[in-house]
């Protein structure tokens, strides 16, 4: 099931970073390995955590469970786990089944002998989340400014933090992190669409290649990236995205307590202003 | 050409770095919260700025107390507001408001000296008139003040004008020619925290009164016909609430629902009464005086100096950190005022004709 002939041949032993041989089978498609067996206990514990925790809260109302960070009083120790405690396991339950995951990817990456620009790329996302539920609790010294988890009041967390700050737009890594949000899916619908357009020519007429590809972009802007440049370009550009998402987090509160708009105020006393008004 | 490239990349980084290292703050982080766990709602000190806002907001020391002898009005001629005080107590206050307000120039800031009771110097008519304001926000605003109260001193601080105050800006609409019609915005103030948002927003708030609310109270458009530029003005007025009182917006509200008032903090309630009070002072008290200002005392566009939050709480969520300052000075609670000495408009002298101009210049959104 789910496995095309041509699979089985690189389904090759080796190439684990722990375990050995011990773990190293498939489970009908999947890969497991070592990491594959704590990705699946972290996650699966902490998925249950979470339910506990509904079951102890006001609402089964999925929208609106919400299971909090310890009050900012606890500072950086141990809450009870009526009171942030349990917050404080699934936290590390999430970054036991995220690092699981990744170093999964580097197993399989390893076995086929591809580059690890996969797990790479997908620790960008950890090093997101590791940045807001603990590098920046850290250098505020509370695991209560970090985010609850909730689909509702993770947001309402998101719009109350930001408002912290006056206008979080004025962010400077904010503005950064927006822009490559947008060139990153711009450059996505760039490269999709002509890829598109070359597989699928009017009717009758063959399939067209790379060099079209390369040729049309020649013709439209004088310049071409490349088939191998355009991914290249992709992946920087999303993953700058998630770290400048995570630089833009991390300095608001460690690094700047007041509005945002107030940190241009070096911007605005530049002497190149001197004589304009 | 790499290295070229990487020599600019190289120059950039540490423009960057250079940048990052003299702006920003760092650790350690004071945390206040002000809504429950995981709501987001609190506010961030560094220890540097508390420092710094603690050093220049506390009370001086009051005079021992006095409350001897006759009634004020016995012993001097022409008192109009304190009359019923004691002597005792009104020579006492009369010091103070020198210590407060004209410490470098003495009694003379506003007395004629050999001749106390004349009127003859704007000072005094422009300091009888602010008796009477102080008296009217102990008495008549502690919905606002509660048991802190101000004096001469939680705006004037020493010096005969107070330094935290607010001219009427641009008027709004006067764009010129094929030029985007001016809107006051884009006019870096530190009042609305150096942003691009209108930098006059007190006159359509705290001395006309516009509307503040401009968000719909449905969740789809039911005839809610706020604008932008009014938006933006009642946001602007809300940065100048939180430059004024030194916090940030999670001081008064959830912006899951900015106006629930279920949602929001206590202070909003505060906040909220201090509207009607700004008003009631800017108009009543501050603009029938402009024309007993000197000129270079008024705005550029020749109104009087008016009152924001800012006046009083200068960075402070409490003026003065909540000293009781007022407590100690009865007469300002309006103990011993003569019975309509607060409500009384001030009695113009005929020579000084009432300017109401200013009223009908502001600022419309």
């Amino acid at each position: 099931m789910a496995m095309l002939t041509f699979e089985k041949k690189y389904r090759v032993p080796g190439g684990t970073l722990l375990g050995g041989d011990l773990f190293d089978y498939w489970v009908g498609p999947f890969y497991v390995g070592f990491f594959g067996i704590t990705a699946a206990f972290f996650s699966i514990l902490g998925t249950a955590l979470i339910i506990y925790g509904a079951s102890q809260g006001t609402t089964w109302n999925i929208w609106q469970i919400n299971i909090v960070p310890p009050d900012v009083s606890y500072g950086l120790g141990f809450a009870p786990m009526a009171k942030g405690g349990l917050w404080q396991v699934i936290t590390i339950c999430a970054l036991g089944a995220f690092v699981s995951w990744a170093l999964r990817e580097v197993e399989i990456s390893r076995k086929l002998g591809i580059g690890l620009h996969v797990p790479f790329a997908f620790s960008f996302a950890i090093f997101a989340y590791f940045s807001l539920e603990v590098i920046r609790p850290i250098l505020m010294g509370a695991w209560g400014v970090a985010f609850p988890y909730g689909i509702m009041s993770h947001l309402d967390w998101v719009s109350n933090t930001g408002y912290q700050y006056l206008n979080f737009e004025y962010n400077p890594a904010h503005m950064i992190a927006v822009t490559l949000f947008f060139t990153t899916t711009f450059a996505l619908a760039l490269h999709g669409s002509l890829v598109l357009s070359a597989l699928n020519p009017a009717q009758g007429e063959e399939v067209k290649t790379a060099e079209h590809e390369d040729t049309f972009f020649r013709d439209f802007i004088g310049y071409s990236i490349g088939t191998l440049g355009i991914h290249r370009l992709g992946l920087f550009l999303a993953l700058a995205a998630v770290f400048f998402s995570a630089v833009c987090i991390i300095i608001s509160g460690p690094f700047w307590t007041a509005g945002w708009p107030e940190w241009w105020s070096w911007w605005l006393n530049m002497p190149i202003w001197s004589g304009v008004h | 050409m790499r290295t070229a490239l990487s020599g600019v990349a190289l120059l950039g980084a540490f423009a960057i770095s250079l940048v990052a290292v003299l702006t920003f703050t760092r650790p350690p982080i004071n945390i206040v919260a002000t809504g429950n766990p995981g709501t987001g709602m609190q506010l961030n000190y560094v220890p540097k700025q508390v420092a710094a806002a603690l050093a220049i907001n506390h009370a001086p020391a009051a005079l021992p107390p006095i409350d001897a002898g006759p009634p004020a009005s016995t012993v001097y001629k022409n008192v109009q507001v304190l009359g019923n005080v004691s002597s005792g107590a009104f020579t006492r206050l009369m010091v103070s408001m020198t210590n407060w307000v004209a410490p470098q120039q003495g009694c003379n800031y506003c007395h004629v000296a050999g001749n106390f009771a004349s009127d003859s110097k704007y000072t005094k008519v422009i300091a009888r008139r602010m008796l009477q304001m102080t008296i009217a926000v102990n008495t008549k605003y502690t919905n606002h003040v509660g048991n802190v109260g101000v004096t001469c001193y939680t705006c004037h601080r020493g010096a005969p004008l107070p330094s935290q105050v607010w001219f009427t800006g641009i008027t709004p609409g006067s764009g010129a020619g094929l030029l985007e019609t001016n809107m006051g915005k884009n006019l870096p103030a530190l009042a609305i925290n150096n942003s691009s948002l209108p930098s006059d927003p007190f006159t359509p708030f705290l001395l006309n009164h516009e509307k503040i609310r401009d968000q719909g109270t449905t969740a789809l458009p039911s005839g809610n016909t706020q604008s932008i530029k009014q938006t933006d003005w009642t946001y602007a007025l809300m940065m100048h609430y939180s430059q004024a009182l030194g916090v940030n917006c999670a001081f008064c509200h959830n912006s899951q629902a900015f106006s629930d008032w279920s949602e929001s903090t206590p202070q909003r309630l505060t906040a909220f009464y201090a509207e009607a009070m700004l008003r009631d002072l800017n108009a009543n008290y501050m603009v029938p005086l402009t024309s007993i200002f000197p000129a270079n005392q008024r705005g550029p566009t020749g109104d009087v100096a008016k009152i924001n939050c800012a006046t009083c709480h200068q960075g402070v969520y409490k003026p003065l950190f909540g000293a009781a300052m007022a407590a100690q000075f009865p007469p300002l609670l309006g103990v011993g005022a003569t019975a309509t000495a607060a409500a009384t408009p001030m009695v113009m002298p005929s020579t000084m004709p009432m300017s109401s101009s200013s009223t009908t210049d502001g600022a419309k959104p």
